[in-house]
């Protein structure tokens, strides 16, 4: 497999650099250049990349000039003699000042738009953003709905390392998510930027924001969007071993459409999880829901649908850190497969899934799961990845951690 | 290599001890260790390539080819420092071993027993680095900055990585105070400091650098230590610490840290260039004013690598302004080479191609500094491959082809013998191609969008990665002919005359080449 | 003697070997031990460490005292001992920094009211320093003042300087007797500040509940106070070991080198001392 999809890569890459054809992803993102993107302050970003660009080109142009003419002209088998001048104050200046005059001169309009793109007050809305190892989480402030976003499903097999499947076929590999970041046009939207484990780095070029999600401290970013479309970014701080999996995904959209998404939204993450269940996979069962806790009632669910649950949760939610056969990353992240807690007394199994680990990447998954998806999870782990320990968790023994 | 004996003089004095172990390992000589140095370089520079490689390979297309993610994470890692603390670093200490006591016209280094040692610590530091990647967990994969928090998920191997950089910053400060006192306290009579060859110079203010932000370093590894194993929180936010806090302290030494490796870059070429174009350096009073600032201004500009953390705006603003200011200084550089070559009367052997080749792409890799250096676009650029294209083109083309020139230009005199200048001619288009192929394409990557320490990619980017994983192929294999070059050189070849290029003036060209083992042990007279 | 301008250059170096040899053996020994490992490497590789360090400086000890060594020798030495010094110095100031960072910087991100961090993440936080942070990391505890044991300390290293001095001036005038007398007084300072630094850790750790684990106080107190109070040491230990060589009848009144390597380390540390007592202590 491996050799087949290595000269489809090769004939495509060729193919396509021939044909001078270049793939553009989307509309506002060029295949060879900055994007111009789809707020005021990425368009004075771009014009300043471009100003910077032609200043330098300039400067290039005329000091290898110079050189190769000199080396041209000035050549021994040209039968040039050697001068013997080795300095002169006045040129020395020159080039000293002249330097500097360009620089203050790109320097100005550098600092005035850094200064627009610094100053978040007068706000019509907050979004804060958490990452997390490997996910984003995003909470509309003042509007409890919140909710977390990660690489679309199908990439994430196929992104894995012997998937066997053929990454080409998906127009947006590793740039689509589960759960899009949905924002209004035409409004200033505050950002606040924070992570829950390491470092990560939020960033939507078309927004031109990009600022770095510091564990225990709030950055602040802000964006207004012109147009409504999809913007695509991804995680820019490396954070670990999915840091390349992180992708970003806004769907900006008119204040009406974003005021319709938001009541669905409020009224979806009301529902029981069960129904929620039932829509597109693409949406996630089982991401979500701050608000959950109402849920389902308490009925003995069987245990091949608890596996089969489970395994899904597992895979969605748990495979990124302790693998997809269990055997984690040791020594950072444990194997499930023979572990002393996922083979053991069930109430120290809950409490570390419920209540996470502080100080470790394990985090707390009450709350951000159901009660029923953690007891499925929990039953997946006890009797698939090669442990067998014979019980079956229920979300009632969840609810009580 | 060198074996000529000396002629004048009493029984003690020998030329290099019989016996290999003793002459290799107890050396005090300034030479054999300088040789030490440099073949120690060489061979860190294919480990960290082999690295690179792996890098490449699996960057050749998109999809997970070849490695875990966790395992290119510590590649990138390895790589870097690899490359930095093994490769570059050794090799231009090498050089100042072997050139700075000859150019300044003294017996040898100033503290020879400490020379020595200097080097024996390097093979042991790089061991038990490398060794980390036979660990549990696997080798360090935070990237080469070792950003905390992330540095502290590591395996056992955090310790053994931690304290080989601590292992190999006590052989760059010992190696540094050496060349400084060197430099202050062997010169011959009348070789004045502004008398001194520019390489001299410049690495006078580079071991200045180095006694600076080496320790700096050394204390945030510490930090990172005493938070990973003692419960100290410096670095989290929970104890009233700040991760970012690591950052700054990391690039205090980290950037001046780059103008480390490129200081000495910019004296080898300042005494290639005239040397090619028969003419004495323009500018050289400028030129050390120049680096003087350069060194300056390298302790004030840090935080460049941070505009993204979210600094207050006044910091954003003055590290702009500050990294701007780089500029001058280094464009004051460029125009002396540029005005000593004009009128000149030049020819193209081996080392000026690299030479001249360094001066273009360093400007390159400058330009792109310069842009990075504007904070609402480096915003976009930040940890985007048009990072990796800038700091390789400064760092591949710049700190590497130095060294190479460097090689080519003082081969005749280490060994006696030419080169062969057929194939150095060879090597260096070759490199040349490679080097542009490699890391050109980055820039059109990094501007589109693709972040660096990533290990697999949209189809977007496939073109550009294919390129450039060609051309690393391409540029590594070009540096096994150079391999092959110096061997050969050294088996033999063309004998060398003592001044060996036309043009060339200082005291290291007045010896005999192969240079007696010992020189200088009269001191010579400077006018 | 090897050169005619009789720079002398030594021509084998086989204690750095074992020097490098020893540090490797520590350092691995240091990285096992942090993992959970025991303590026998490390200390092996000290012990290596230290026999080299008799090896080298008995060497060097012995050229010196046979007259190889003359002015331009003696400067080398002077300068590497003054950029080492100067090393140090940036040592100490990378913790300084973090010092000051956390205080100016990332306290009041975090507890103060003005502060996005402060009112979304930690609404219940204040940033007073000392500060163990949002998390109350390590419970409970107790500033350390500057009053007692650290003003005592302040007077000792400073009382140690002068005495440091007067021995300098001793050897000076040549009088060597003098001088080790003078050096003992210092050395015992010296050891009497590191026995008051040690009680005054065991009142914090068991007194005041003021640990390494207590925030980024904690966290900057012990770093600061004790990679200082390791120098303090090795500052004594060269002193002693100058001491040792002046009752040998080591050094004259104009080649002394090790004797002022040694005083310029000692009164480094003690500048460094201040800084601490100011920064650490009473601010
Ligand atoms: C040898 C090493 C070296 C050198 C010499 C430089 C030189 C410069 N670097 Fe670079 N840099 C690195 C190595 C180096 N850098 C590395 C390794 C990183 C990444 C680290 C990491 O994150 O892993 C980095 C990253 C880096 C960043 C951070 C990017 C980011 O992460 O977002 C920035 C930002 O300002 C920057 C700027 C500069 C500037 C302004 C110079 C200037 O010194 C360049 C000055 C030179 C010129 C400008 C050309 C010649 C001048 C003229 C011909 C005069 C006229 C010109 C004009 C007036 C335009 N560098
Ligand atoms: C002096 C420093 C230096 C040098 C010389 C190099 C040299 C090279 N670097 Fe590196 N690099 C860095 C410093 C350096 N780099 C740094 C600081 C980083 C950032 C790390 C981080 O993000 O933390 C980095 C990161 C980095 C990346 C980004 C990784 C990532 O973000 O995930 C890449 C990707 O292509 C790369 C590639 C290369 C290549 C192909 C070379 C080539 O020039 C190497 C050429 C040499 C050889 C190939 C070896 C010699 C040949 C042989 C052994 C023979 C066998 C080979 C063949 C037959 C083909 N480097
Ligand atoms: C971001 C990474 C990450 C994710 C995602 C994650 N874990 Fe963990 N998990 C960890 C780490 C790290 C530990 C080790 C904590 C410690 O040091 O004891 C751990 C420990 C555990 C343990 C205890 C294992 C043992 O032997 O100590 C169990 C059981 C567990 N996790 C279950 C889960 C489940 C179930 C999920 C998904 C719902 C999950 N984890 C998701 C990182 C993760
Ligand atoms: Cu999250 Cu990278
Ligand atoms: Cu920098």
């Amino acid at each position: 497999m491996k050799s087949t999809s290595l000269k489809k890569a090769i004939a495509t890459a060729i193919g396509l650099t021939l044909g001078g054809s270049v793939m553009a992803a989307d509309k506002h993102s060029t295949p060879l250049n900055m994007t111009q993107g789809a707020t005021d302050i990425s368009h004075e970003v771009y014009d300043l990349h471009m100003a910077i660009f032609y200043v330098c080109c300039v400067i290039g142009l005329a000091v290898f000039g110079v050189m190769f003419y000199s080396i041209f002209k000035h050549r021994k088998s040209k039968g040039a003699v050697a001068a013997k001048f080795h300095h002169s104050t006045t040129v020395e200046i020159i080039w000293t000042a002249v330097p500097l005059i360009i620089l203050i001169s790109m320097a100005i309009p550098a600092a005035k738009t850094l200064i627009a793109m610094e100053d978040t007050s007068e706000a019509d809305m907050t979004v804060k953003i958490t990452g997390l190892q490997w996910k984003w989480h995003y909470e509309y402030m003042g509007e409890d709905v919140s909710f977390y976003s990660q690489l679309n499903a199908e990439h994430n097999i196929a992104r894995q390392l012997d998937s066997g499947v053929d990454v080409s076929q998906y127009h947006w590999y590793l740039k689509d998510v589960d759960n899009e970041l949905v924002l209004p046009v035409g409004k200033k939207i505050r950002f606040l930027h924070t992570a829950a484990d390491v470092i990560h780095a939020w960033w939507v070029p078309a927004l031109a924001v990009k600022k770095d999600a510091i564990p225990g401290f709030i950055n602040e970013n802000w964006a207004m969007i012109n147009e409504p479309g999809v913007y695509r970014g991804k995680c820019a701080e490396l954070c670990g071993r999915d840091h390349g999996f992180m992708p970003v995904v806004v769907r900006a959209v008119s204040q009406e459409e974003f005021d319709a998404w938001l009541i669905e939204k409020k009224g979806g993450t009301a529902e029981p999880v069960a129904v929620a269940e039932a829509a597109p996979a693409a949406e996630g069962s089982n991401t979500a829901v701050a608000t959950a806790g109402g849920g389902g009632a308490a009925a003995e669910v069987s245990m091949e649908s608890q596996m089969a649950r489970g395994g899904e949760v597992y895979a969605q939610q748990c495979a990124a850190c302790h693998q997809v056969n269990g055997q984690g990353i040791p020594p950072t992240f444990p194997a499930i497969t023979g572990s002393a807690v996922a083979t053991g007394p069930v109430d120290a199994h809950i409490d570390i899934i419920a209540n996470g680990k502080p100080g470790t990447a394990m985090a707390a998954f009450k709350g951000r799961l159901s009660d029923e998806d953690i007891a499925a999870v929990i039953t997946f782990q006890r009797n698939g990845l090669g442990n067998s320990v014979g019980d079956s968790v229920q979300a009632s023994q969840v609810a009580g951690n | 290599m060198s074996a000529a004996a000396d002629s004048h003089h009493d029984d003690h004095h020998h030329g290099p001890e019989k016996n290999f172990v003793k002459r290799w390992l107890y050396t005090t000589n300034h030479k054999d260790l300088g040789t030490l140095y440099l073949w120690f370089a060489f061979a860190m520079f294919f480990v960290g390539g082999l690295m690179a490689l792996v890098i490449r390979a699996e960057l050749f297309s998109p999809g997970l080819q070849f490695v875990d993610p966790q395992f290119f994470n510590s590649m990138t890692t390895m790589h870097a420092i690899v490359m930095i603390f093994g490769g570059v670093m050794p090799a231009f200490v090498g050089l100042a071993n072997w050139m700075i006591p000859m150019m300044i016209g003294g017996p040898d280094m100033a503290l020879p027993r400490l020379n020595n040692w200097s080097f024996w610590i390097m093979p042991f530091a790089l061991a038990i680095f490398l060794s980390t990647l036979l660990m549990d967990g696997g080798g360090p994969a935070s990237g080469w900055t070792l950003y905390a928090p992330l540095s502290l998920q590591g395996g056992d191997s955090f310790a053994f990585v931690i304290v080989s950089i601590h292992f190999m910053g006590i052989s760059s400060v010992m190696g540094s105070i050496n060349i400084i006192a060197t430099i202050l306290n062997m010169r011959a009579p009348g070789m004045t400091l502004m008398k001194m060859p520019l390489f001299v110079w410049t690495w006078l203010i580079t071991a200045f650098l180095l006694i600076a932000v080496i320790p700096v370093f050394a204390g945030a590894v510490t930090m990172l230590l005493t938070d990973r194993y003692f419960g100290t929180s410096f670095f989290s936010a929970a104890g009233g610490g700040d991760p970012v806090m690591y950052q700054h302290i990391f690039w205090f030494f980290g950037h001046p840290e780059v103008y480390i490796l490129i200081l000495p870059a910019f004296g080898i070429v300042s005494q290639i260039i005239p040397t090619f174009a028969r003419k004495p350096l323009f500018g050289y009073s400028s030129m050390v004013y120049a680096t003087g600032s350069i060194a300056f201004l390298s302790f004030i500009v840090w935080a460049h690598h941070m505009f993204t953390v979210g600094m207050p705006l006044a910091g954003e603003l003055f590290f702009m302004f500050a990294t701007m200011m780089i500029a001058v200084p280094t464009g004051v550089k460029v125009f002396n080479w540029i005005a000593t070559m004009w009128r000149g009367s030049m020819t193209f052997e081996t080392p000026m191609l690299f030479a001249l080749g360094f001066v273009v792409m360093f400007t390159f890799g400058g330009f792109s500094g310069l842009m990075l250096a504007m904070t609402p676009a480096d915003i976009q650029y930040h940890d985007t491959y048009f990072v990796v294209a800038h700091f390789h083109y400064v760092l591949v083309p710049g700190a590497i082809f130095s060294i190479i020139a460097a090689c080519y230009y003082w081969l005749p005199k280490w060994t006696g013998n030419m080169y062969d200048e057929r194939l150095g001619k060879i090597h260096f288009w070759s490199s040349t191609f490679f080097v542009n192929l490699l890391f050109f394409p980055m820039h059109f990557v990094g501007l589109a969008g693709m972040p660096r320490r990533i290990p697999d990619y949209n189809l977007q980017f496939a073109d550009m990665n294919m390129w450039a994983s060609i051309g690393a192929f391409g540029f590594g294999g070009s540096q096994l002919l150079l391999l092959y070059i110096v061997i050969k050189c050294i088996k033999g070849g063309e004998k060398a005359t003592d001044q060996v290029w036309e043009g060339a003036e200082g005291l290291e060209w007045t010896v005999a080449s192969p240079a007696p083992y010992h020189t200088f042990e009269t001191p010579p007279e400077i006018k | 003697m090897s050169t005619t301008t009789g720079y002398y250059v030594p021509h084998d170096a086989k204690w750095s070997i074992v020097g490098s040899v020893g540090l490797c053996i520590f350092f691995v020994g240091l990285a096992n031990l942090v993992n959970g490992g025991g303590w026998l490497t490390m200390l092996v590789g000290m012990a290596v460490v230290i026999y080299m360090m008799f090896g080298w400086f008995g060497l060097v000890v012995r050229e010196s005292e046979s007259g190889l060594y003359k002015a331009q020798e003696d400067l080398s030495f002077r300068m590497s001992m003054a950029w080492f010094i100067f090393s140090e110095v940036m040592f100490f100031a990378a913790f300084f920094g973090a010092l000051f960072y956390a205080r100016t910087f990332s306290g009041p991100w975090l507890g103060d009211i003005s502060s996005t961090t402060n009112t979304v993440l930690y609404p219940a936080f204040d940033y007073v320093w000392p500060n163990n942070g949002p998390g109350n990391l390590g419970g409970d505890y107790q500033k350390m003042g500057w009053f007692g044991l650290p003003l005592i300390n302040t007077l000792l290293l400073l009382t140690s300087g002068v005495t440091c001095t007067i021995a300098h001036h001793a050897i000076k005038d040549g009088d060597r007797s003098k001088m080790v007398r003078w050096l003992l007084a210092t050395v015992i300072l010296g050891f009497i500040f590191v026995g008051c630094q040690a009680y005054e850790y065991y009142e914090a750790y068991h007194h005041y509940n003021l640990k390494m684990t207590t925030g980024i106080y904690g966290s900057t107190f012990f770093m600061l106070t004790g990679f200082h109070g390791f120098h303090v040491c090795m500052g004594a230990i060269m002193l002693t070991v100058v001491m040792l060589r002046g009752a040998k009848g080591h050094f004259t009144a104009d080649n002394h080198f090790a004797f002022e390597a040694a005083a310029w380390y000692w009164h480094f540390v003690d500048v460094v001392w201040l800084g601490l007592f100011l920064f650490v202590y009473i601010l």
